[in-house]
């Protein structure tokens, strides 16, 4: 099959790998119809997150029909289902709680090593995201073998487009979980930074969820439109002092919940986030953390701090004294995805949520390593690129 | 047990009695240090310790007498019943520890262990059972004829709130000699923590789930 395979730092190619077949019961192979690049893979494109090998299979994001199913698998061959970039196996002490993206069992045990010498436990298996994570081959691929397949996919409806739902493997619940994390209540104020996928959904859930004004912070114009266009009220980084602005549209007191969907590779000029990019640059391991402090900085007392956006490592000048003295409260994680897929397909199909908006571009995925370079030096107008296994190469729709 | 060196001697909770020597070295370093010979300076005097309720396997120090010892404790959401008729079953056991070709069981609670070593050569430990309380622990100890000399329990108890059984393996063993020792030394002493620590979590996945978790994206 053909596949899109990291080989280093900016270098990523369609190579051809040997299909997958069922290895475990609980298995099945799907057949990838649609598959997107997520800002977590450019995280891995630039090479900020350790244990990626030469020869990987990238991807998290992606959807298809099952072709095979293994003996103990639920699925039968001709569903058509979006796959959690999560992998869970429905039966530990973190899955019984719903907690999918802690679970025990799904990372091999011979990679849990790494993550437990690095957080003290180690993390559960993801799809085409390091070997920290199992270093399981991703969904940028012609076939996917899914493992406790009987767990996390979930069959959609013929009616519903790829477009509709693939998101809800990974953005779409993602964006839900920052605005839940957020605890939004009545008469709140909530401030996304970065207004990438994450962002836009994050906006579009609190809008859902109640909030009374959401502000979105970016400084790439055509995200932010589309921000506005969701009905969130925005802020261009590089044109306003963004605590000053956050002060004066709340009356002085600071926003209810702050989101930070912006991660460890924060951009901006200040001189704090330009300190961790050259540590970054020179792997002394620091995280850029210039969004988090700031929204930290930005967050009225007692507030909520929800943090979507990863992390892999260490921060430098964390303001933990901030944290402290404001009381706030932070909720973070990689998303449990199977907690929200049934409600999210629900509002779906009712019309409540819209996904679509989003895709800029829709590409072959024999032209991937195209769509990876735009998505990290276009980011304006590219917002979101979709990748279909079926497509000739050189097809493209914008 | 009758060896002249000291052994290391389980007492009800798993602790190793050694570690009350160790204990006692530090109290006369504290002593010391109370007549002013290391800290001249006006500092508090180092305060007396005292055992803490750790287990011994988890002791900065990792080597009892002549024996190291390894240990590890992990939770499976399965009734006790279960996970420790699956144990007691030594056959199941090369299903989930990586270096175990077979384990058989002979009459009279003989266990013979085939471990894997590399060139393809193989280790046979022999235990007999010591100890065996259904459903809570298992104790065993190599016998002379073995290639290794070595001693461990396993016990299970129930997990508070209804969380299933945890499982503590202990594991002691003697350091052997000799070019079988040698390559004995790497295969089973190199990361025996690590390799138990993965075993465990490979019988976790097992019990909880039915399969163990691989990235192979192909059967061979
Ligand atoms: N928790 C999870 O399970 C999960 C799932 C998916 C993605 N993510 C993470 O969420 C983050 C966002 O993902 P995405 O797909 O939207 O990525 P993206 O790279 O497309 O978007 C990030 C946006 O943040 C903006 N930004 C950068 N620095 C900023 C700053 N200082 N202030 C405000 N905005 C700033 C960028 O201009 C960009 O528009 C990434 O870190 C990604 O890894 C997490
Ligand atoms: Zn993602
Ligand atoms: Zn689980």
């Amino acid at each position: 099959m053909r596949a899109l395979t990291y080989h280093g730092k900016h270098d990523v190619r369609v190579d051809t790998h040997p299909d997958p077949e069922i290895v475990n019961p609980r298995d099945a192979i799907i057949e990838v119809t649609s598959t997107a690049i997520c800002g977590s893979d450019l995280h891995l494109y630039n090479g900020v997150i350790p244990g990626v090998l030469s020869g990987d299979i990238l991807g998290h994001e992606f959807m298809g029909i099952v072709v095979e199913a293994g003996p103990k698998s639920t699925l039968r061959k001709g569903q058509r289902v979006v796959v959690p970039f999560t992998i869970s196996c429905g039966a530990c002490f973190h899955c019984r709680n719903e907690d999918y993206s802690a679970c025990d069992n799904s990372n091999p045990a011979e990679k849990q090593d790494a993550s437990e010498a690095l957080y003290g436990q180690p993390m559960a298996g993801l799809f085409g995201y390091s070997h920290l994570t199992g270093g399981y081959p991703g969904g940028q691929a012609e076939y996917v073998r899914v493992p406790f397949s009987d767990v996390g996919p979930i069959v959609v409806p013929d009616g519903l487009e790829d477009e509709r739902v693939l998101f809800l493997s990974d953005i779409l619940p993602t964006g839900w979980m920052a605005a839940e994390n957020a605890d939004i209540r009545g008469g709140d104020t909530v401030v996304v930074f970065g207004a990438g996928p994450v962002g836009l959904f994050a906006v579009q859930s609190a809008l859902v969820m109640g909030a009374e004004q959401v502000i979105a912070i970016d400084h790439y114009p055509h995200r932010l439109e589309l921000a506005r266009g969701l009905g969130a009220r925005i802020i261009d980084f590089t044109q306003t002092e963004v605590l000053d602005a956050l002060l004066e549209m709340t009356g002085g007191q600071g926003p209810d919940a702050v989101i930070d969907a912006v991660g460890m590779e924060s951009h901006g000029m200040r001189p704090d986030n330009l300190a961790d990019t050259v540590k970054q640059k020179v792997g002394m391991g620091a995280d850029r953390v210039g969004a988090l402090r700031t929204a930290i900085m930005a967050v009225r007392k007692g507030g909520r701090l929800s943090i979507p956006g990863v992390y892999g490592g260490l921060a430098d000048k964390f303001p933990i004294g901030a944290v402290m003295e404001k009381g706030l409260t932070v909720r973070t994680g990689q998303t449990h995805v199977q907690r929200y897929l049934p409600d999210l397909l629900r509002r779906i199909e009712e019309g409540e949520i819209d996904t679509t908006f989003l895709i800029s571009h829709r590409l072959s995925l024999e032209d991937a390593p195209a769509g990876y370079r735009n998505f990290l030096y276009n980011q304006n107008l590219w917002t979101k690129v979709v990748l279909k296994p079926k497509w000739e190469k050189g097809r493209m729709q914008a | 047990m009758d060896q002249p060196h000291p052994t290391p001697r389980w007492t009800a909770d798993g602790r190793v009695l050694a570690t009350a020597a160790a204990a006692l070295g530090l109290g006369a370093l504290a002593g010391l240090a109370a007549y002013g010979v290391l800290a001249p300076s006006p500092r508090a005097p180092e305060p007396r310790r005292i055992p803490d309720d750790a287990p011994g396997r988890t002791a900065r120090q990792a080597r009892f007498g002549d024996f190291a010892v390894t240990g590890r404790s992990v939770t499976i959401n399965r009734p006790r019943e279960e996970v420790f008729a699956f144990w007691r079953h030594f056959p199941n056991l090369s299903q989930f520890m990586e270096n175990i070709e077979s384990v058989r069981e002979e009459p009279g609670g003989l266990g013979i262990w085939t471990i894997r070593a590399p060139l393809g050569m193989t280790v046979e430990v022999r235990t007999r059972i010591v100890n065996e309380r259904p459903g809570e622990q298992i104790a065993w100890r190599s016998t002379p004829d073995s290639d290794v000399e070595t001693e461990g329990k396993v016990s299970f108890r129930d997990a508070p709130g209804g969380r299933g059984t945890i499982v503590a393996a202990l594991v002691a063993w003697k350091p052997p000699f000799g070019a079988l020792g040698q390559t004995v030394a790497r295969l089973f002493a190199a990361e025996p923590s690590v390799q138990s620590r993965r075993d465990l979590k490979r019988l976790k996945m097992l019990l909880e789930t039915g399969e163990i978790a691989t990235n192979r994206n192909r059967k061979a």
